[in-house]
């Protein structure tokens, strides 16, 4: 028996943006059809992004999945001191009708949670990079951040799964 | 009413398995604890249903304030549970005109559906939409199922890493009173352009021959995606899962008067 295909209602091409050289604002692809990827990041299968600078890691969700869960209405984020697990759960958002899981890329100490999100959860629709981090981890073994994936690899996952 | 074909027959044309729970009466407190449990701990695939609950519940989504969304001085005095449901969405309020509806999937589950909100509720409503051919004008209105652009059917979703559940109250009938304790949400589908409960619902009952027909034909439509194997509520275990980050949780009588009392103060 034939099965159907269901098409993601987001669009599938990514842009990998310019070179990894430090500038005010992270540079990326500004086209409104198309899902962006920050050079200088890192990435999770499950779609979330790391940016380690020192002893602090910041969190969030990437472009792709924002684009995909839509409209975010409400962020349930840990609170300051909780430990997370490389690949667990540390909190959620929803959009609409679902609540969906963020897992964190590090295992640490959150030391800080955007509180912004609580009244504005959709920054991170509109900057999912930048105002919409959602968490500051200490991580306990930076190691971990070296099997995850850079831009390039994420780009390639985001067009595999697009592509289904 | 299932697929007759073996196991390995299911693998070789690329079928998984999928659980079917029949429940009847079963209270949507419990129903909710279940599905959380089977969604976090379970490696299965299930199909939940539930012909009705036991009494008229309040179910809130995961980010419901029950100020904004229930008329409390009734609920109150009425002594109306109201539950905060794991999934996201809106309010309902359910009793044993409700049909309940579940499904619970791994990612990988259905060939070529990204478990995403929109993909899995598009899938959803293809389902539907051939349990309920030839029934009356069946359409998928943003996220709600509806006869024309009467709702007769609310969704809701958790996607965690590698599983999702969809669930659906369906209103096989309700009483218009019960309604009267929620209020109009501020966040609603524009299909619905501002229609009050009366105006904006409708019964499925006036719509298909039976309830049991409708449960019947959604599980021989699965049988079209999945080897549907049924299996006993008893061999379940029901406790409610405290440790989770996001339970399901009913409302204590305590935080519905905090509630009550900090509307009361604000208007003041």
């Amino acid at each position: 028996m034939a099965l159907k295909l269901w098409a993601s209602s987001a669009a599938n091409a990514l842009r990998i943006s310019c070179s990894g050289a430090r500038t005010p604002f992270p540079a990326f692809s500004i086209s409104r059809c198309f899902s962006s990827v920050i050079d200088g990041l890192k990435y999770t299968s499950s779609h979330e992004w790391v940016k380690h600078e020192g002893s602090v890691a910041t969190i969030g969700i990437t472009d792709h999945a924002q684009g995909h869960l839509g409209e975010v209405v409400f962020v349930e984020l840990p609170e300051s001191g909780v430990a997370v697990a490389k690949g667990g759960s540390f909190g959620a958002v929803e959009s609409v009708k679902a609540t969906s899981d963020v897992n964190s890329p590090v295992s640490g100490e959150v030391i800080e949670v955007n509180a912004k999100l609580t009244e504005t959860p959709g920054l991170i629709n509109t900057s999912p990079y930048e105002d919409g981090w959602m968490i500051k981890v200490k991580p306990s073994d930076p190691s971990e951040l070296n099997s995850l994936m850079g831009s390039k690899e994420y780009t390639k996952c985001c067009e595999e799964e697009d592509a289904h | 009413m299932h697929l007759r074909m073996t196991l390995a027959q299911a693998r070789n044309v690329g079928l998984r398995c999928m659980n079917l729970l029949r429940m009847s009466a079963v209270p949507i407190l419990e129903q909710l604890y279940l599905e959380e449990r089977l969604l976090r701990t379970s490696v299965d695939n299930w199909c939940i249903v539930n012909d009705r609950t036991n009494r008229p519940t309040i179910v809130m989504g995961v980010s419901g304030r029950p100020s904004e969304l229930i008329e409390l001085k009734s609920v109150l005095r009425d002594q109306i549970p109201v539950i905060k449901r794991f999934t996201g969405g809106g309010t309902v309020i359910v009793d044993d005109g409700t049909v309940f509806i579940s499904f619970i999937c791994n990612k990988n589950a259905i060939p070529g559906l990204q478990p995403y909100p929109h993909p899995i509720m598009s899938w959803t409503g293809q389902l539907y939409s051939e349990v309920l051919r030839g029934f009356g004008d069946f359409h998928l209105r943003e996220n709600d199922y509806a006869f024309n652009s009467h709702k007769f059917g609310g969704n809701a979703q958790s996607i965690i890493k590698e599983r999702w559940i969809h669930h659906t109250s369906f209103l096989w009938d309700y009483d218009i009173k019960n309604m009267e304790y929620l209020k109009l949400p501020t966040r609603a589908p524009k299909y619905r352009s501002a229609r009050p409960h009366v105006d904006f619902l409708c019964r499925m009952k006036e719509y298909v021959p039976s309830k049991s027909m409708f449960i019947e034909r959604t599980i021989k439509s699965l049988g079209s995606y999945f080897l549907v194997k049924p299996f006993d509520l008893d061999d379940i275990t029901t406790e409610p899962p405290c440790t989770l980050p996001h339970s399901t949780k009913l409302l204590s009588r305590q935080e519905l008067e905090d509630a009550y009392s900090s509307q009361c103060e604000n208007l003041r």
